[in-house]
C-alpha cells in the first residue's frame, strides 16, 4: 500500500512514545550507568569505565549459563515450530470440533508461568504425581530434583507444553486464510501432500510464523520463571538460565555494577538474534 | 489418513489436558490423601481448600489486584497503540522505521534487566504498589507488540475507505470510531488477547514492583510453602482458580482466533 508522508502522523505515535520511553529510556540509562561505575554508596561512586564488562565476559558461571540459555532456547524453538505446524495440519478445519480444539489448544497460554511451574512440580513428582509415577513404574530412574538431566528435561517439555499452542493456534488461522483455488490447481498438477506443504503452505504461512518464531526466541531467551519454581535452577546449576543469573547477582549479591554489564550484554544478544531470524526470513520479500 | 490425524491430534490434547486434570483432581482431595496414594478421582470429596482461599481476604485479593492490573494494562495498551498503529498502517513520517523498531526492541528487553532500576523509578514516583505502577510497567512489552499486530491487521484495510469517509464529511476521530475499528474488530479481539495473556503471566515484575496492596495471586502462592512443608491442596485449588480468569477470555475471544490469529498477516 502507498503511504502518504504527513509528519502529523507524529501526533498519534506521541502516546506510544512517551508511555515506552518513561518505561525503556530512564531505566535503561540507569542500567548503563550501573554498569560504568563502581558504586559503594548513595555518595561513593567510582567511574571504571568497561572494567564490569571485560570480568562478565571472562566469568566461566555466566558463559555456561549463556550455553545453556542457546541449547535451550534452540531445542524449544526445534521442537516447537514444527510440533506446532503439524499440530494446526492435523486440526479440523471448520465446525463444532474446530471450536472445541481452538479452546482446549488455547488453554495452557493463558496459565501464570509459576502455576505452570507449579503443575509440573507436581505432576512430576514421583510420589504425588501421574507423569513422574509413570516414569518411575516404567523402570525409569526419574528424579528432576536430584537428576540434572531430569531436571532440563522437565523444563523443555513443560515449555513445550505451555506454548506450542502459540505457534499452532497461528499457523492454523494462517492455514485457514489460503484460498480453496490453491488447493484445486494442486490437485490439478496431482500434486502430492509433500509438494501442498512444501510449496503452498509453508510459503503462505511464512509471514506468521515469523511472528510466531520471533516470540517464542524472545521468551524462552528470557526464561525465569518455571524453572526458578520448579528446582530454583538447581540441582546444581543445571536450569539456571541468564535471566536468574542475572536477578541472583542483581538482587541476591547487590552487585549492582556487574549486573548492569551483564544486562546490557544479554540485550544486546537478543537484539542480535532477533534481528538475524527477521533479515533471514525477509531478506526474499523485497526482491 | 483421518484416522491417524484425529488419532495424533488425541494424544497431543490428553498431553496439553492432563496436567490440568491433575491439578483440578487434587484441589478436590485432603492433603492426607493427596500425599497418601495415587488416585485418579478423589475418594473423599472436599472443598476445604477453595473455602480456605475464599475466606481468607490476603488470598482472594491476590486475584482482584491480579485482574484489576491485567485490564488496566489491556485498556492502556490499547488505548495508546490503536492510534499509533493507525499511523504507522498509512503515513510515512520522520524517523517511522526507527521508531518501529525501536518499539519491537522493548520487546525483546528482558524483564530481569530493568528489575532493579523499575524498582528505582517507580518508587521515586511513588508508582511503587499500585496497580497502575504494574500495569505501566507491562506496557513495556504489551504496547510494542500490540503496535505489531494492529498494524498488520489495519494494513490489511484498503485506504480507500479512509479517503470515502472523508468526503463523506467525516471527522479523522469519528471516522476512527465509527468506521474503521469496527472493521479490525478481531484484530483488537485477539490484541487483547495477547495482552491479557502476556500481563495475566507474567510474575518477575508484578512481584518487584508490589509488596501488599498490589500484590498480585502469583506472588501470594508462594505463601503455600512454609516450615512444615507445602500445602499440596491449597496450592493446587489456588492454581486452579488462575487459570478460570483465562477461561472467561478465550470464552470471549472464541470467534476471533480462527480468523484473527494469522494477524492480518497472510
Amino acid at each position: 500500500m502507498s503511504k502518504t508522508k504527513n509528519n502529523k502522523a507524529w501526533f498519534l505515535v506521541l502516546p506510544v512514545f512517551a508511555l515506552v520511553a518513561f518505561s525503556a529510556i530512564i531505566p535503561l540509562m540507569t542500567v548503563v550507568n550501573y554498569s560504568l561505575q563502581d558504586i559503594f554508596d548513595a555518595s561513593t561512586r567510582y567511574f571504571v569505565g568497561i572494567e564490569w564488562y571485560q570480568m562478565i565476559l571472562n566469568d566461566s558461571r555466566l558463559q555456561d549459563s549463556l550455553l545453556r540459555q542457546f541449547i535451550f532456547s534452540g531445542c524449544v524453538l526445534l521442537i516447537e515450530i514444527p510440533l506446532g505446524i503439524l499440530v494446526a495440519l492435523m486440526m479440523p478445519k471448520a465446525g463444532k470440533w474446530s471450536v472445541v480444539c481452538l479452546l482446549v489448544l488455547s488453554l495452557p497460554l493463558l496459565v501464570p508461568l509459576n502455576v505452570v511451574g507449579t503443575i509440573w512440580q507436581i505432576f512430576g513428582r514421583a510420589d504425588i504425581g501421574l507423569f513422574g509415577w509413570a516414569l518411575n513404574s516404567l523402570g525409569i530412574d526419574y528424579n528432576y530434583a536430584a537428576n540434572p538431566m531430569d531436571a532440563w528435561f522437565t523444563v523443555l517439555l513443560m515449555d513445550v507444553w505451555h506454548w506450542t499452542s502459540l505457534i499452532a493456534l497461528l499457523s492454523f488461522s494462517g492455514l485457514r486464510a489460503i484460498p480453496d483455488a490453491y488447493y484445486q490447481a494442486a490437485s490439478i498438477d496431482r500434486a502430492s501432500n509433500w509438494a501442498i506443504f512444501r510449496f503452498i503452505q509453508l510459503p503462505k504461512l511464512k509471514s506468521v510464523l515469523l511472528i510466531g518464531v520471533l516470540l517464542r526466541f524472545m521468551d524462552s531467551f528470557m526464561i525465569y520463571t518455571e524453572p526458578f519454581v520448579l528446582t530454583g535452577g538447581g540441582p546444581g546449576n543445571s536450569t539456571t538460565f541468564l535471566s536468574q543469573s542475572l536477578t541472583k547477582m542483581a538482587i541476591g549479591q547487590f552487585d549492582i555494577g556487574p549486573a548492569g554489564a551483564f544486562s546490557i550484554i544479554y540485550f544486546l544478544i537478543i537484539l542480535l538474534v532477533s534481528w538475524l531470524f527477521y533479515t533471514a526470513m525477509t531478506h526474499n520479500d523485497n526482491k | 489418513m483421518n484416522i491417524k490425524k484425529t488419532l495424533g491430534l488425541s494424544t497431543y490434547i490428553v498431553f496439553l489436558l492432563l496436567p490440568i486434570y491433575w491439578l483440578l483432581v487434587m484441589s478436590f482431595k485432603s492433603n492426607q490423601e493427596i500425599l497418601g496414594s495415587l488416585s485418579f478421582w478423589p475418594e473423599t470429596f472436599t472443598f476445604a481448600n477453595y473455602m480456605t482461599i475464599f475466606t481468607d481476604a490476603s488470598w482472594y485479593m491476590g486475584y482482584v489486584n491480579s485482574i484489576y492490573y491485567v485490564s488496566l494494562n489491556m485498556v492502556i495498551t490499547l488505548l495508546v497503540a490503536l492510534p499509533a498503529a493507525y499511523a504507522f498502517s498509512r503515513f510515512r513520517f520522520m524517523g517511522d522505521k526507527h521508531l518501529f523498531f525501536w518499539l519491537l526492541t522493548n520487546r525483546m528487553s528482558p524483564p530481569a534487566v530493568f528489575l532493579l532500576p523499575f524498582f528505582q523509578l517507580y518508587s521515586s514516583v511513588g508508582l511503587f504498589d499500585t496497580h497502575i505502577g504494574v500495569a505501566l510497567a507491562h506496557c513495556l512489552f504489551n504496547v510494542p507488540l500490540a503496535v505489531w499486530i494492529l498494524e498488520g491487521f489495519m494494513s490489511g484495510v484498503p485506504k480507500e475507505i479512509d479517503e470515502t469517509a472523508y468526503i463523506d464529511g467525516y471527522t479523522f476521530p469519528r471516522f476512527f470510531v465509527k468506521i474503521f475499528i469496527p472493521l479490525i474488530r478481531s484484530g483488537i479481539g485477539v490484541t487483547a488477547f495477547f495482552c491479557f495473556m502476556f500481563s495475566w503471566v507474567e510474575l518477575l515484575l508484578a512481584r518487584t514492583l508490589t509488596s501488599v496492596d498490589a500484590k498480585p495471586i502469583a506472588a501470594v502462592m508462594t505463601r503455600t510453602v512454609s516450615a512444615s512443608g507445602i500445602d499440596w491442596g491449597v496450592l493446587a485449588a489456588a492454581g486452579v482458580l488462575t487459570i478460570l480468569p483465562g477461561v472467561l477470555v478465550i470464552w470471549f475471544v472464541r470467534n476471533h482466533v480462527a480468523k484473527g490469529f494469522a494477524l492480518g498477516r497472510v
